[in-house]
């Protein structure tokens, strides 16, 4: 399993792996953002938290259509599959998604502090978002993980990935936003949203993985 | 250990493409699996990794002990595709494999060497040619061990000099009590192998 994912770690970074792009999208929507909303700059920092979170969710979705694409495209899952009374599938696809997560969002998460003060947030508020991001972006790889496996045998299939899995990242969105407002706004709370996604990214490492490997167990062909 | 399948039947998109197929193979033993295109040799070996369900009858392994009791955990697969990363150099691709798969047979090293590609390790899987990524692909088969190995066209792209040695590394395998089921258009080198000819069914 750990050459599993040190060999996905490896090819996020080398060429082609995509690794960067997800870090250059977030960039690029961020960067938009002020230009769009004007120089308003209360309100970039109250809605500061949520756009980050929905840019770092969309980034986290532009790559997870290759998840196991790549994989089926060369030939590997077949072989992923096969080995399957050795190394359990469902803890290979977690791998994977640990790997995917460490190579392509993580990145999101250390470049979020450096965004939020486009959005003029003040430190604490850069700290909580960085945080939830930190705890609640892994559930978003896992829910993707389930998708990208069915969707895994269909060409151009990271759309339809994305609108497969964009409802179900919705809890994650919602207890991550108010998580992090709840560290500036004083009345709301910030402990048990935290909580709540800290609860969803446990609950969706068990199930996600084990839903993609069911799919992928039934989607060789 | 025995393999063994019995009146195995295989459908492609709803479509049955064989049936009817069974035979049993001992240790050492080889079958040779022939027929036009489309007749279903591919799905035929895809049914016998378990990576395709059978539409009937199935596949057993016999005497395989703990470690390869079934034939998914008994067999490498050799597919069309090379299961290896262009972005990756060989060296990484087979240690990958090897780590991944278990029950470590040769070094990456003795691998390389064994399919003449000794030297060649560091460079990245993308750079070689088509014949060399094939036998990249064989050296896959040599770094864990497998009692049963089930290729599809294993020679598609090898020169002259390099389908000898693969015939080599087979005999070499049943030699030690191995089993091979190949699919093949192309003479693969084995005396005594069984044969099996599909048909297309109509």
């Amino acid at each position: 399993m750990l050459a599993l994912f040190l060999r996905d770690i490896r090819l996020s970074i080398r060429a082609g792996g995509g690794a960067l792009i997800g870090v250059i999208f977030f960039l690029a929507v961020i960067a938009t953002i002020p230009f769009g909303v004007g120089p308003d700059l209360n309100l970039l920092s109250r809605i500061g938290p949520a756009i980050l979170w929905i840019a770092a969710l969309l980034a986290c979705l532009l790559g997870l259509d290759r998840l196991f694409q790549a994989d089926r495209e060369d030939g590997s899952l077949d072989l992923l599959v096969l080995n399957s009374d050795r190394q359990t599938l469902a803890l290979t696809v977690l791998t994977k998604c640990l790997a995917h997560w460490t190579g392509s969002v993580l990145p999101l998460v250390v470049a979020a502090p450096l965004l939020g003060l486009f959005m003029n947030m003040e430190p604490l508020g850069i700290g909580a978002t960085v945080l939830t991001l930190l705890i609640g972006t892994p559930a978003i790889t896992f829910i993707g993980a389930a998708g990208a496996a069915v969707a895994v045998a269909l060409p151009r299939g990271g759309l339809l990935i994305s609108v497969l899995v964009l409802p179900l990242t919705i809890p994650v969105l919602i207890f991550g936003v108010s998580a992090s407002y709840g560290a500036v706004a004083d009345p709301a709370p910030f402990v048990q949203p935290f909580l709540i996604l800290a609860a969803l990214t446990l609950f969706l490492a068990v199930i996600g993985p084990l839903a993609a490997a069911l799919a992928l167990r039934h989607g060789t062909d | 250990m025995r393999l063994i399948a019995e009146n195995l039947g295989g459908e492609r998109g709803g479509e049955t493409v064989f049936s009817g197929i069974g035979f049993a193979l001992e240790q050492g033993e080889a079958l040779i699996v022939t027929g036009p295109n489309g007749a279903g040799k591919s799905t035929l070996l895809r049914v016998l990794a378990g990576l395709l369900p059978a539409a009937e009858g199935r596949v057993r392994v016999e005497g395989g002990g703990e470690d390869f009791s079934s034939v998914a955990a008994a067999a490498h697969y050799l597919g069309h595709l090379n299961a290896m990363k262009t972005a990756l150099s060989v060296e990484e691709n087979l240690g990958f494999w090897r780590a991944f798969q278990g029950e470590p047979g040769l070094n990456v090293e003795e691998a390389l060497e064994t399919v003449g590609l000794g030297g060649l390790g560091h460079l990245p899987f993308g750079y070689l040619s088509t014949g060399q990524r094939r036998r990249a692909s064989i050296a896959k088969l040599l770094v864990s061990r497998r009692p049963v190995w089930l290729l599809d066209e294993p020679t598609a792209g090898l020169d002259k000099a390099s389908e000898e040695r693969f015939a080599g590394l087979m005999k070499g395998h049943l030699e030690d009590g191995g089993i091979v089921v190949a699919a093949t258009h192309l003479p693969l080198g084995l005396e005594g192998a069984k044969a099996l000819r599909m048909g297309i069914v109509s």
